[in-house]
């Protein structure tokens, strides 16, 4: 049986003629599993120490800035009246769009039958659960009195009053939080059988019962994988809206108020593209790194990342178009109070921070669409920063040029961050940074028991097993 | 034969297990399994296994979790705390989609996880398998076929040489 090694130029080559399988290299089962467990089996490298260290520091900055806020009180931030949202909505917005990504590519994708999705769902879930705790940290600061924080719960408090249900806030403390859960959840269940793998070939006592635990006594059982992945689709199926409601009921929080430039119908959707958006952005930011540290490039190839540089062409386009639509139906509508709003973000006194979103994040990722650019890493990877950065900036804009100039020129108001709104945003970088190194530590990147599921020797009918022929399905393989 | 587990038999891809499975089916045997590192498409047929119960749960655990969102919205504003906000009807059931959505997601996927587990009786962390050091390649690798002594069809010698038949590369019977 001879085996045909294949490269990246395979796998940009016309796809009409011959398509080439998702994983390179000529890896077999057993290849694959060395290739996803030695980035956790081998010996700690310093390197890791140092990116550790560097996530820790920046986690302390976030623990100090947090600290004296919970001291102090929210005046330690900029918040002025009447800009009462500063920085901790905009960097809530943030993270909990980039948590989109990850449930994107593992339920949606998966329901479209996208089967690429298999050497980037892990890393990207993985992403996605520590962007929405960084996410969910910041509305939890922002109450002020972090012990009075039970009343978003649904529960009475101590006056006996419930929480109001009528409130889009409530709504998204409901949203996020069941997002972390259910993304946990699905992320946990792909795990099972990785788990297994790596109690199975762990060498030492306690890696055997500490794997052996979360593997739960997984035995690769048919009759377990049948209601295994009867689970997993139908968690695929409920993730699916949920990802998708997700960002519209964080864009409640300001389409149900009446302030100008957030009263609007356009929201839920403009906000779920940015989300999927900035997600990718921040999954190709990760990855392109990872698969060369990790020597992972045999299964996250340059097809994963030129697929991912087309989603964000598409609903970076998306994003574009919501931004021209926005200004159209301020100037539609004939409300003066719209139409200055809409002006007052392009021209008015924060001018520099929409046009550094509207370069970052219409601008840039048009030019995915040429090919050279989309397949050369080191563009994809700049390209991907600067939609990160744009990303940011649109949910600042949107934020505080709404509250900054309302409805009266007199409770106008500019607002100015202070050090410790950039020691929050700095230190949540330092949590997520800390999870991520931690997760590349102990867990399998790569969802090996789904790629392996991928692999062409996967089927039963694959021709290098000399099978019969004797079933009738043969014709279809 | 009560210090038996049973019988285990390696193969080495998916097409022979595949063929493996449909003669174990078909020779009557019910207390028996396959092992594989990931699912083979389309073994259920050949093991003559029935579609899974977990769609079930999961749609009557979503159901009663979008239930108890509505109900619990509606009862706390009629009956536990009514007061009028934003001079909107008691019962404004549009307000209460959100979170109504949102628990019948929530309860229905732990539904299916919490599901999934039970139906697989899992977590079992022992079991007589793990006795076997090349059943550890099942996460692998290798693709086995698992015969329980207590199936009534099951007699040592007999069932071993019947797996090495199917063209096991290896077979032997796993203590209990």
């Amino acid at each position: 049986m001879t085996t045909t090694v294949y490269t990246d130029a395979d796998q940009l080559a016309d796809p009409v003629a011959e398509r080439a399988p998702l994983v390179l290299g000529g890896l077999d089962f057993h290849g694959l599993t060395e290739l996803v467990a030695q980035p956790v089996e081998r010996p700690t490298q310093p390197a890791w120490w140092i990116a550790l260290f560097i996530s820790l520091s920046l986690l302390g900055v976030y623990g100090i800035s947090v600290a004296w806020l919970v001291w102090e009180g929210t005046g330690v931030w900029g918040l002025n009246n009447p800009v009462g949202w500063g920085w901790a909505i905009v960097n809530f917005v943030f993270w909990v769009g980039i948590g989109h990504a990850g449930t994107l590519i593992s339920a949606i994708l998966f329901l479209f039958r996208q089967q690429w999705r298999t050497g980037i769902n892990r890393a990207a879930e993985a992403m996605t659960l520590f962007a929405v705790a960084c996410a969910l940290s910041f509305p939890t600061i922002h109450v002020g009195r972090i012990w009075l924080l039970y009343y978003v719960g649904p529960i009475p408090n101590q006056m006996w009053v419930w929480p109001n249900f009528r409130s889009p806030l409530l709504w998204d403390v409901f949203a996020v939080s069941i997002y972390g859960t259910v993304s946990l959840l699905f992320w946990y269940t792909g795990l099972i059988p990785d788990f297994a793998t790596m109690r199975d070939r762990a060498t030492t006592k306690y890696r055997r019962l500490i794997y052996g635990f979360f593997a739960l006594g997984w035995r690769g059982s048919h009759r377990h994988w049948v209601n295994y992945e009867s689970a997993y689709l139908t968690l695929a199926g409920m993730a699916t809206p949920l990802v998708l409601s997700v960002h519209t009921i964080v864009s409640f929080d300001f389409a149900i108020s009446q302030l100008p430039g957030w009263h609007t119908t356009i929201f839920p959707p403009y906000f779920v593209a940015g989300a999927i958006f900035s997600g990718f952005a921040m999954v190709l930011t990760l990855l392109i790194p990872s698969r060369v540290i990790f020597d992972l490039k045999d299964v996250i190839t340059i097809r994963h990342v030129e697929n991912m540089a087309k989603i964000c062409l598409l609903t970076g386009s998306m994003v574009g178009y919501a931004y021209a639509m926005e200004f159209f139906i301020a100037w539609y509508s004939g409300n003066d109070y719209e139409s200055f709003a809409f002006v007052n973000r392009a021209f008015g006194p924060y001018w520099w921070a929409y046009w550094i979103m509207v370069s970052c994040n219409v601008i840039s990722p048009q030019l995915f669409w040429f090919r050279k650019l989309r397949t050369n890493v080191v563009a994809v990877f700049i390209i991907s920063i600067f939609i990160n950065i744009g990303m940011w900036f649109e949910r600042f804009v949107i934020t505080v040029t709404s509250l900054a100039n309302d409805f009266l020129p007199s409770s106008w108001g500019y607002y100015t961050p202070t050090i410790w709104d950039l020691g929050c945003l700095i230190g949540s970088f330092g949590l997520f940074f800390t999870l991520y190194t931690l997760f590349v530590r102990f867990i399998p990147q790569v969802a090996m028991s789904e790629v392996k599921a991928v692999l062409p020797e996967a089927s039963p009918h694959y021709p290098g097993w000399g099978h019969h022929g004797d079933d009738a399905e043969e014709g279809a393989h | 034969m009560s210090d038996i587990y049973g019988a285990l038999a390696e193969f080495e891809n998916p097409a022979q297990l595949y063929h493996a499975c449909e003669k174990v089916r078909d020779e009557g045997f019910k207390s028996w399994d396959a092992h594989t590192p990931y699912p083979v498409h389309g073994l259920e047929k050949a093991m003559g296994l029935g579609r899974s119960w977990v769609p079930y749960l999961v749609f009557v655990a979503g159901i009663t979790g979008a239930l108890a969102g509505f109900g619990l919205q509606t009862w706390v504003a009629t009956i536990a705390q009514p007061s009028v906000i934003s001079a909107k009807p008691m019962l404004s059931w549009q307000a209460f989609v959100p979170v109504t959505f949102e628990l019948g997601i929530l309860f229905g996927s732990l539904g299916a996880l919490v599901g999934m587990l039970a139906l697989n009786k899992l977590p079992q962390l022992y079991h007589s398998l793990f006795h076997s050091e090349r059943f550890e390649r099942f996460s692998d690798d290798r693709f086995f076929i698992s015969i329980e002594a207590k199936d009534p069809k099951f007699e040592a010698d007999g069932t071993v040489a019947f797996l090495e038949g199917l063209g096991s590369s290896h077979v032997e019977l796993v203590e209990d």
